[in-house]
């Protein structure tokens, strides 16, 4: 494993771990085959006026998971009580749109821990991986097997090393996936991007300085 | 020579404190803007490690998202709205850092007073915790939306972490036809390459009809930039984006903007420098578009039939594409054109700047709006409302039924009061047709401010060439 606190030749960096640590999960899924889930329908705006990051999981998916009186709609997968687990697995493009990161913070707090999907957009997934929410990224034909698996049998469980980096039904296939070192490192150490970051500040400050001289293309 | 840059690798390069084996780059932040919705958990774990902020001169606050557009100088009447803008309001003042708040003459949509104040400038780094600041990049800078986590790292250290992502570049070529402005060509582009089809990249946008475009359209094209899945889009800056800074309030003044200038006229992609994606279109190509479905990639020319599933490129995508249909109401295969709408939506961070308003007054000066049609026009900032009222736009306005309101993001997002009730249709200029982006139910057609104009007049989807 890359672990950042020996890569190169530099000083150990010291990082404190303030998030839920991350090394294998197996569980049932949740199936959500839609593509292009935007974070409007994770968390709609109006649940967005919290100041703190709890309690968004009562309203994840809302308008999908209720109707306009607040009663559950019993089409919705996460309404069904056949369909449980801590993985949820979509359709490509999951997460695009607004950059919210309460999109997330609601996955998490509903109880998810991975997503998995052939195709996410990029601020959902950065936001995922600050919050100790694994985003899997899988190949289409391999998605459609999950599906697959999991309509036919919605207890069967899957198997997500982030370790190994592989993700596997339970008639042994797997496919691996990709995620880079560091975020791989601070998931399974719960480490925090901002205690690395802060460990580089009088390199930032010295930036900071020199980028406001007036030949500078920046202040 | 050092080997050909594109303009993304130049200021990227030029921003990377610390480059480091298997990490992410630590990449300056030049400008960060916040508000009330995506910043109080940020400032919150500032609290909690009891550290201040980095440098507060980089950061300018403004409400925006939350706010009403109607008697802004009334306390908030939602609870939990009116508390966000509070929090925003105390924690501006405990760690220091400007804000514009309502009833300020800069108030208004962040991605609007930023450019407007000379904030915004050729060649930085700008984040803000809204995925439409690639609005910025219009300025030849490198500009994207973060989360909530990441407000915080900037906030802290004027760094984040950040993977460089890959270069396209997305050329128009040519003249525009009648009728079709910025809106149009973002939407054609996005219709071409879908929702998802620049994700990984940063876009930057040239050939002569892009040149040829004002600072206002360009921010508009930007804006739109993440609709297909980009973090970012940029435009090289040149004597137009030059013009449109000289004399704004924080850009630099006199000699000092003079010599900045002459820095600023570097800020170009180097003969021969290497993209990861190139895309060409024709501006003759392109129409007046609308949106028919549920992502900004759904759109067609104004005149065409919605597609059928059987014309749809990706077989994977009809499973969408039917429940999208369906919640818009609408057969596959149909017309658009005349279809009735109840709600013309004219604002956001995509086209509420003067020039958007001033093409909508172009199009309904000495008429009536439908009268079945509810028409707002909701300006992106205090300076655009202010600007509106000097040129007498406000006067064509009220003479058409349009209603003129305070600054804010308004019916763009279904958070604040301003919402389109369910199961309407509202033609919006703004850049989300999501379901329930306007709120719960609601439907969605996005168009330009020309299009949306001619709509409110007629009360249906309506080709704006035919009034023009």
């Amino acid at each position: 494993m890359n672990n950042p606190r020996t890569t190169n030749n530099d000083e150990p960096i010291t990082i404190r771990m303030s998030k839920e640590k991350f090394l294998t999960l197996q569980s049932t899924a949740v199936p959500l085959a839609v593509e292009n889930i935007d974070t409007d329908q994770i968390i709609p705006a109006r649940f967005l006026k919290a100041t703190t990051r709890e309690g968004f999981g009562e309203n994840l998916f809302r308008d999908w998971r209720y109707d306009g009186d607040g009663k559950p709609k019993v089409d919705f997968v996460l309404n069904n009580p056949t369909f449980t687990g801590k993985i949820l697995v979509a359709g490509k493009n999951f997460g695009c749109g607004s950059s919210r990161e309460h999109a997330a913070w609601a996955l998490y707090d509903y109880g998810f821990r991975v997503v998995i999907s052939s195709f996410f957009a990029d601020i959902f997934k950065n936001n995922a991986l600050n919050n100790a929410l694994l985003p899997v990224q899988v190949s289409d034909a391999f998605l459609k097997n999950i599906f697959t698996a999991i309509e036919k049998y919605p207890s069967a469980i899957i198997e997500v090393s982030l370790e190994n980096q592989f993700v596997k039904l339970p008639d042994g296939t797997k496919e691996s996936f990709e995620i880079n070192p560091y975020k791989k490192a601070c998931m399974i150490n719960g480490y925090d991007d901002i205690d690395y970051l802060l460990s580089l500040q009088e390199e930032i400050k010295e930036f900071d300085f020199k980028s406001r001289e007036p030949q500078a293309t920046s202040y | 020579m050092s080997k050909p840059k594109t303009l993304f690798d130049k200021i990227w390069d030029a921003h990377v404190v610390k480059q480091k084996d298997g990490y992410p780059d630590v990449l300056f932040i030049d400008r960060h803007f916040i508000h009330e919705v995506t910043s109080p958990q940020a400032f919150d774990g500032l609290r909690k490690r009891n550290i201040p902020v980095f440098n507060t001169k980089r950061t300018t606050a403004t409400a925006d998202h939350n706010v009403p557009t109607k008697d802004q100088h009334l306390p908030i009447r939602e609870a939990l709205s009116r508390h966000q803008v509070e929090t925003l309001r105390k924690n501006c003042a405990e760690f220091g850092i400007e804000l514009y708040d309502l009833g300020h003459p800069f108030q208004g949509i962040v991605h609007i007073i930023g450019p407007e104040l000379g904030l915004t400038l050729p060649g930085m780094t700008i984040v803000c915790g809204d995925s439409h600041t690639s609005t910025h990049g219009a300025f030849g800078n490198i500009a994207f939306g973060i989360g909530t986590s990441e407000v915080e790292q900037v906030l802290a250290t004027q760094c984040v972490l950040q993977y460089k992502p890959k270069t396209m570049r997305i050329e128009v070529n040519g003249k525009l036809g009648k009728g079709v402005v910025a809106k149009d060509i973002i939407l054609y582009i996005i219709s071409k390459i879908s929702a998802s089809g620049a994700t990984g990249y940063f876009v930057e946008y040239a050939g002569s009809a892009i040149e040829n475009l004002s600072m206002e359209a360009r921010m508009t094209i930007c804006n739109m930039s993440i609709e297909m899945g980009a973090r970012g889009g940029l435009i090289a800056p040149d004597s137009t984006t030059f013009n449109y800074i000289r004399g704004r309030k924080f850009a630099p003044q006199a000699e000092a903007f003079e010599q900045h200038v002459e820095q600023w006229m570097e800020l170009k992609t180097d003969a021969g420098a290497v993209y990861d994606k190139v895309l060409t279109y024709d501006a003759a190509d392109i129409a007046p578009m609308i949106t028919y479905g549920t992502n900004p990639g759904m759109g067609i020319r104004v005149t065409d039939r919605i597609p059928t599933e059987n014309e749809l490129k990706e077989i994977s995508e009809k499973n969408s594409f039917s429940k999208s249909l369906e919640y818009m109401g609408l057969e596959p295969g149909s017309q658009l054109l005349g279809k009735t709408v109840d709600y013309v939506f004219i604002g956001s961070c995509t086209n509420a700047r003067i020039e958007d308003l001033r093409l909508v007054a172009s199009i309904v000066k000495g008429k009536k709006k439908s009268p079945h049609v509810e028409v707002w026009v909701v300006p992106g900032s205090k300076q655009v409302e202010e600007q509106a009222r000097k040129e007498g736009l406000d006067k064509i306005f009220e003479a058409a039924g349009f209603e003129l309101r305070g600054p804010g993001c308004s019916a763009c997002l279904g958070m604040n009061e301003d919402k389109i009730p369910a199961g309407k249709y509202c033609i919006s200029t703004s850049n989300r047709n999501f379901e329930g982006r306007q709120g719960p139910k609601s439907r969605t057609f996005l168009a330009s401010p020309l299009s949306a104009a001619a709509a409110a007049i007629t009360g249906k989807v309506t080709d704006v060439r035919e009034l023009l």
